[in-house]
């Protein structure tokens, strides 16, 4: 196994999985993440919702690190995301990403995308790495797919690939950003369904996404964003049947009309 | 490494007026073929472009030969080889009585070199702005022939002035292969420098300094083109 | 007209092109290595050395090859002490301008790569160096190919103008042909179709490369 992250306090099972306290992030003149605090705790399924530019992306970007954000506090499991002493490579393999353009590498097949980062950062044998990948394509739907390229792929199927890729970590989270955004409307239910049964397996998830069913079926909570701040974070069936601001509502009522 | 430095070797006379003829043959030779490169290049450019086959042919046989042969041996076959071979009226002309011929060689020898550049470059920009505007054009009704004289070549010229920066460089660069031939622009005064001072390394720095600063009005020059043309398009990359 | 001048001087010409590939050949590996590392710097996180090789790459690509060739031919003797052949200062100038221009592909190459594909190397837990070396160089070195190919044309082109320091390329060698028999006409045209040749041939695997990367 990799080398473990440095820890900055011991893991617990009464503490949340994810925590972000207060955190904020300005790109130039713009603030794009004003004081943002969220729990996420074992096994719960957060989604984020609002409008463009409301920083869901960034604020999801910046729980595993690959955004730096200005103030305030992010742990995964106890540790740290901005410590100085955390060994970020290995905190984020334990965490698991899905991107909205899927960004599988083109230049290797699906099989290969999902080995990469097991032999490299995991250090597992090729036979080991076959295995586990094997067995995640298989699990997603695509067992007869496992050398076809990205290029010869859906993008139901690409994204699927990724989750997958994730997967092959053994993470302790997943994070969805806009994971059905980019696909044809009719590849968005295959890779829902995939997200619901991890859910119902148990993983902790924090989804940005509009798809306002897949929240009411699977989510435990759903946080509303705008201009950088959250606005709301609720338990789901409060926040279907009445959320808290007028703003939050004119969101929800523009979302389902269609 | 054992050299006296004196940098006052620049400020003397004849040295400082060797050095400012060589930068004016310099800007001649480079304003002159760029020029000619323009107007060569976007006439073949657009003959490319067009879709009718003779022209195309014909202008793509043009590219592929100016392209091709190194700009050195161009200037010696337009130096040494033309004179000869056109009718001996005309050859005597050129041989004798053409004003300042090394400066009128060096131009059209560079400048048809670049024009074929420009002539790719305007057919790339052409190409890639034809896959969505000729069939809009089309639809309103325009000939083929108008929707490239008013609506394709228009845009296309538009977004080629980035590239055409850089041949615009590679044309100034290219006006030193004239002293070969003999026209005492930059860099051969610098090196005559070199010969008679054995200060080298002040001349050519000075020279490199003047390359760079021309350079940087080049694409300064082109830059201002560029906001002209495109107004606010042109932002920030 | 009298083209056996051609063949009657043939092996002086065939000299002058195996001096035209020695330059080629050294420019494009010699000029490959050296920009790989001038790329790595100035992609690198050193800011000062970033600054320094991109001003140099910067001088070089805006000043005139003959200008650099004169610059090495002068400083190179004067640096190591001892008198250096044309040959020598003319190999380590095309190694040293090239370079900046391998520097500049090079980049382009690993820049071009959407940032998505490190984002999502970086997110599995891969590190800087596995990133570039498994995700990002394995594509940008199919996008480099036909700008590596191009370069590699201008490069012959420009192997020519070592005539301005003498050394017998095959431009060079036609030159002293052309003084040994004044036919100009013969020599020179002849010249132009080699080359001409030659860049046509290798632009059309560029062409080809180009089709190849799209896939």
């Amino acid at each position: 196994m990799s080398s473990m992250p440095n820890q900055d306090s011991k893991p617990d099972a009464g503490a949340p999985m994810i925590a972000v306290e207060n955190v904020s992030k300005s790109y130039g003149h713009s603030q794009i993440l004003k004081n943002c605090s969220l729990s996420v705790a074992r096994g719960e399924v957060v989604v984020v919702c609002g409008p463009s530019g409301s920083g869901k992306s960034t604020l999801i970007k910046c729980i595993n690190g690959l955004v730096p954000f200005d103030s305030g506090n992010i742990a995964v499991d106890g540790i740290s995301v901005g410590g100085p002493r955390t060994n970020l490579p290995a905190l984020r393999a334990q965490i698991g990403m899905v991107f909205q353009h899927f960004e599988l590498y083109p230049h290797m097949s699906a099989l290969e995308n999902v080995n990469l980062a097991q032999i490299h950062v995991l250090k597992r044998s090729r036979a080991q790495a076959f295995e586990v990948s094997t067995r995640l394509l298989s699990r997603v739907g695509l067992a007869d797919k496992l050398q076809s390229r990205p290029g010869q792929l859906s993008g139901g199927q690409q994204q699927r690939v990724s989750i997958a890729r994730a997967l092959a970590m053994n993470p302790k989270a997943m994070l969805f950003d806009e994971p059905t955004s980019a696909l044809d409307p009719e590849m968005v239910n295959e890779v829902l369904d995939v997200m619901q049964a991890l859910a119902q397996e148990g993983m902790t998830m924090v989804v940005v996404t509009h798809e306002m069913g897949f929240a009411r079926r699977v989510a435990d909570r759903v946080l509303f964003m705008d201009a950088g701040q959250i606005l709301e974070d609720t338990k789901k069936e409060q926040f279907f049947k009445e959320p808290a601001t007028e703003r939050a509502r004119l969101f929800l009522s523009k979302v389902l009309t269609h | 490494m054992n050299y006296t430095w004196d940098w006052s070797v620049l400020t003397q006379s004849p040295y400082l007026g060797w050095l400012l003829s060589g930068a004016g043959q310099t800007l001649a030779a480079s304003a002159g073929s760029w020029i000619l490169a323009m107007a060569v290049g976007f006439l073949i450019g657009a003959l490319r472009s067009l879709p009718y086959r003779w022209t195309s042919a014909a202008a793509s046989v043009y590219v592929e030969v100016f392209r091709n042969i190194p700009p050195l041996v161009q200037l010696f076959l337009w130096f040494f080889v033309f004179p000869e071979i056109v009718p001996a009226s005309l050859g005597d002309w050129i041989k004798g009585q053409m004003p300042m011929p090394e400066l009128t060689t060096t131009i059209v020898a560079i400048g048809l070199f670049a024009g074929s550049r420009v002539a790719e470059q305007v057919r790339a920009g052409v190409d890639t702005v034809r896959v969505r505007l000729l069939p809009a054009a089309l639809a309103t009704g325009l000939t083929p022939l108008q929707a490239y004289r008013l609506v394709l070549f228009p845009i296309a010229l538009r977004r080629i002035v980035a590239p055409l920066t850089s041949e615009l460089l590679i044309t100034i660069k290219m006006s030193s292969i004239g002293l070969t031939i003999g026209l005492m622009e930059l860099t051969a005064q610098s090196r005559q420098i070199e010969n008679y001072t054995f200060h080298g390394f002040e001349s050519y720095a000075c020279a490199t300094a003047v390359y760079l600063s021309i350079g940087l009005i080049a694409t300064g020059f082109m830059h201002i083109v560029n906001r002209r043309l495109t107004g606010s398009l042109a932002g920030n990359r | 007209m009298d083209w056996s001048v051609i063949w009657k001087y043939r092996e002086l010409l065939a000299h002058g092109m195996v001096v035209s590939a020695m330059l080629v050949g050294a420019g494009m590996i010699g000029g490959m290595i050296v920009g790989a590392l001038l790329a790595l710097a100035r992609l690198s996180r050193f800011r000062t050395l970033a600054f320094v090789v991109g001003g140099y790459v910067t001088v070089i690509r805006s000043v005139p090859l003959i200008l650099v060739l004169f610059w090495f031919y002068f400083m190179l003797p004067l640096i190591t002490g001892q008198p250096l052949g044309a040959m020598t200062s003319a190999l380590t100038t095309f190694v040293l301008f090239e370079a900046a221009f391998y520097c500049e592909i090079f980049r382009a190459g690993i820049l071009a790569v959407p940032q998505g594909q490190s984002l999502a190397a970086a997110a599995t837990g891969l590190g800087n160096w596995q990133t570039l070396r498994l995700v990002v160089l394995p594509q940008a070195v199919a996008a480099m190919v036909p700008l590596l190919l191009n370069q590699a044309i201008i490069l012959f082109q420009d192997t020519s103008l070592v005539y301005v320091v003498a050394l017998r390329d095959f431009l060079t060698a036609a030159n002293v042909v052309v003084g040994l028999n004044e036919r100009p006409i013969e020599v020179y045209t002849f010249v132009a179709v080699v080359y001409l040749a030659i860049c046509y041939g290798v632009s059309l695997l560029v062409g080809r490369s180009k089709k190849a990367a799209l896939r």
